[in-house]
């Protein structure tokens, strides 16, 4: 007689698998590569690379020889790891930064707690953080690579304005004066969505990373509530700022468009790993990460503050999930 | 525009393959077994020895219990054998096995093809007729259908709800029968009405039946007015009774709650068939709508078959056994079983025999789980599958209890939508069992 298969139901699967949302995720990260590639040529290109199979490496090599598991580089989560870690790097930065700070990305925050799934901290963040505390004048050196980047960009030079801006304000500037100290600094709204905001190699363009997110909603391999959570919540505080005193605080649109916020509320706190697993949490998380990201800005001695606000957001996702609750069908029944 | 229940639920590909096949008379078979345990609660006790001679309709097997139903033979011809047979899954179970001769009926059932439409028994004779034809739920727990009708004391029900969703992919034999007896699915709907002493009922329909709901929907608008239509958005688990009744009234059965407790009853349409058959036909349940198919099938067909006919039988007639079929499933591949010993016979419920291949079926090696969140975003009752499946690995019955793995209604949106392939239902199934064991033996207060 003929074996059967006996097993539990469901017997189909919706065909989703991790290796298909890891594909998703490099596809939606493709228009902000392309347009880093198209402004800094040779560089970009290098970066990602050296991130991407860095990334790989390492996580193929430590799985197979130190944790003697099978290795799990085809899911392709290493190398969302390494290309978002390179696309959060200044255009200058040698191809060893990158070696580096994906060894520590992959290496330290991922498998030491044990590989995808267990991680707290996302691991492009922590390598990122780690550059920016080991190699500070790496990190922040805004000068454009040597012979490969194209003549229009040339506006794109020094630092970024989020930096000026801090560094003028810390002077005792006020912020009309520093614009008319830096009249390359264009901050009309069509300049920060199409390019040449300065900053790291991803950040250049917010219309490729909008671009990113609308093809991850609508792939749905994330929920809006993260992303639009912190958005709103920069707008809305950075808003309240600016309305108080506009010479001294930056205002919202120039807030949400400028340095990380875009590439850290689409591709960085949306990491599945370390958010929330709830939509309430989710808000909660989101709402967290715009308010730090807001003081650090406005108060903190960084101009940048969404990858430290990520960073210490995700060390609050256990807790999130272990007290926010989905929406449960029905009510409990007395006497049940 | 169509209603839906609030949280979670997935869009499988619905594969409907079938549909358009009309309900055919399925060859009397030579032999039946029929079991004497088609229904939850007791089994029923065994009326008829071996040597006897009965006919189609006779009473073989009565109720052992209030929650049990009667068993009636599905052919004319003589018992060979009562005793021990294997069921689907390999599990013994008493079983009366006839040999079929002719095809004789009880002579009190009318088998004219006539719609009867006055209801002229009492709603206590209903119930009773209903209970004397061993009438069971059929849209999967075949619950006795007289025990849903006779509400606890304290309890009303307001609304009568039928069920015509068939939410699970490839399954159409409740497609086929809303088409091709809509009448009569009223008609019964009607008599349970009676019955319950409820003045509305509906009907939900996934939208993805539009003949369906235009059939019945025009039906009921010219000659039943006390039944609504309800057109109900094509989405997985539509048709589970909690999510069903929230779809078409907004209101929500409590955790551990029953249906009644929100004065809703709900039955299959294929149920209301049957209860039409049996009141106004005076007709046993001895008969099922049953959908033979599968992608890898020679054919996809919907045949009215006895019970107690055997699967290898039932696939015969669709071209056999193909080379790439891995599994036979019992019902449709979100909660169906899966059929172990292919020699074990059709009961009252069963609704869809499905071939599945081993492309379409086979488990993938399970991954890490990377806490995505969509197992929380797809159960229907608002859980945490990623967290009860790792409570009950760990075995943690209090965190299980305090994280209501009681309420899972066991639909398999959480595997099915699992990235890692991670067999979420299969250890909260394992838990919720043992949870409710616990629960159910504390004294009470």
């Amino acid at each position: 007689m003929r074996k059967l298969l006996v097993s539990p139901a469901p017997h189909i699967h919706g065909n989703e698998n991790t290796r298909k949302i890891m594909r998703d995720v490099l596809i939606a990260l493709a228009p902000s590569v392309i347009v880093s590639v198209y402004f800094f040529g040779f560089k970009a290109i290098e970066l990602v690379l050296v991130g991407a199979v860095t990334c790989m490496g390492v996580e193929y090599l430590v799985q197979k020889y130190i944790m003697r598991v099978k290795p799990s580089v085809s899911d392709l989560s290493a190398a969302v790891t390494g290309v978002l870690l390179a696309l959060n790097l200044p255009p200058n930065a040698p191809w060893w930064v990158m070696l580096i700070g994906s060894i520590v990305a992959i290496g330290v925050a991922k498998l030491t707690f044990g590989g995808l799934g267990h991680n707290v901290f996302n691991p492009a963040l922590v390598g990122r953080v780690f550059l920016l505390v080991s190699f500070p004048a790496i990190m922040t050196d805004w000068t454009l690579p040597d012979g490969w980047f194209r003549p229009e960009v040339d506006a794109i030079s020094g630092a970024t304005p989020l930096s000026i801006i801090n560094e003028g304000l810390a002077s005792g500037l006020t912020l009309s004066q520093i614009m008319a100290n830096h009249p390359e600094i264009d901050l009309s709204w069509t300049q920060m969505l199409f390019a040449k905001t300065g900053g790291s190699i991803g950040e250049l363009s917010s219309f490729a990373l909008i671009l990113g997110f609308v093809y991850l909603l609508a792939r749905k391999v994330i929920r809006p509530h993260i992303t639009l959570s912190i958005l709103l919540t920069v707008a809305a505080l950075t808003f309240i700022f600016w309305q108080i005193n506009p010479d001294k605080y930056t205002d919202p649109l120039f807030n949400i468009l400028s340095g990380g916020v875009l590439i850290g509320s689409i591709f960085m706190a949306t990491d599945y790993v370390t958010s929330p697993m709830t939509a309430k949490g989710m808000v909660i998380y989101g709402v967290g990460i715009g308010l730090i990201t807001v003081l650090i800005r406005y108060f903190g001695s960084y101009p940048e503050g969404i990858s430290f606000a990520i960073l210490i957001m995700n060390s609050v996702v256990p807790l999130i999930n272990k007290y926010v609750k989905p929406r449960r069908f029905g009510k409990e029944v007395a006497n049940a | 525009m169509s209603r839906t229940f609030s949280i979670g639920g997935v869009h499988p590909h619905d594969c409907k393959i079938s549909k358009d096949s009309p309900i055919e008379i399925f060859p009397v078979p030579e032999q039946v077994s029929i079991s004497m345990s088609q229904h939850l609660g007791a089994p029923a006790q065994p009326v008829v020895a071996k040597g006897d001679r009965v006919k189609a309709g006779q009473l073989i097997g009565r109720a052992g219990g209030f929650i049990s139903a009667n068993i009636h033979s599905s052919v004319s011809g003589t018992v060979v054998s009562v005793g021990e047979l294997p069921d689907m899954l390999g599990n013994p179970a008493v079983h009366v096995v006839i040999d079929t001769d002719g095809d004789e009926w009880m002579e009190d059932i009318d088998r004219t093809p006539d719609v009867v439409r006055d209801i002229s028994l009492s709603p206590q004779d209903i119930i009773k007729r209903i209970a004397d034809c061993g009438i069971v739920g059929l849209g999967g727990a075949s619950f006795p259908t007289h025990v849903k009708l006779s509400p606890p004391p304290g309890k009303k029900a307001e609304f009568l709800i039928i069920n015509g969703a068939e939410c699970e992919p490839y399954l159409t034999s409740d497609y086929r029968i809303m088409l091709e007896r809509p009448e009569e699915i009223l008609i019964g709907a009607k008599i349970m009405m009676k019955a319950l002493g409820v003045a509305k009922g509906f009907i939900g329909i996934e939208d993805n039946k539009p003949e369906a709901i235009r059939r019945i929907g025009e039906l009921a608008r010219a000659s039943y007015s006390e039944i609504e239509v309800v057109p109900l958005r094509k989405r997985y688990p539509q048709g589970g009774e909690k999510q069903l009744i929230d779809a078409v009234t907004g209101r929500k059965v409590p955790s551990m709650g029953l249906p009644i407790d929100t004065g809703v009853v709900v039955q299959n349409c294929g149920t209301a068939f049957a209860v039409y058959e049996a009141v106004q036909k005076n007709k046993p349940l001895f008969e099922s709508i049953v959908t033979v198919t599968g992608d890898c099938t020679g054919q996809q067909r919907n045949f009215l078959l006895r019970v107690g006919t055997r699967f290898d039988k039932m696939l015969e007639e669709v071209g056999g056994m193909p080379s790439e079929a891995v599994k036979l499933i019992s019902g449709g591949p979100m909660m169906g079983k899966a059929v172990s010993n292919i020699s074990a016979a059709s009961v009252k419920s069963t609704s869809a025999l499905l071939v599945l291949s081993e492309k379409q079926t086979a488990r993938r090696e399970e991954g890490n789980c990377i806490r995505c969140g969509k197992c929380a975003q797809a159960c229907p009752m608002g859980l945490e599958p990623f967290l009860l499946n790792r409570l009950a690995r760990l075995g943690w019955k209090d965190e299980l209890e305090k994280n209501k793995v009681y309420d899972c209604i066991e639909c398999g949106c959480c595997s099915y939508t699992c990235p890692a392939f991670i067999p979420l239902l299969d250890y909260i199934r394992l838990a919720k069992a043992d949870v409710l064991r616990i629960m159910r033996a504390r004294p009470k207060k």
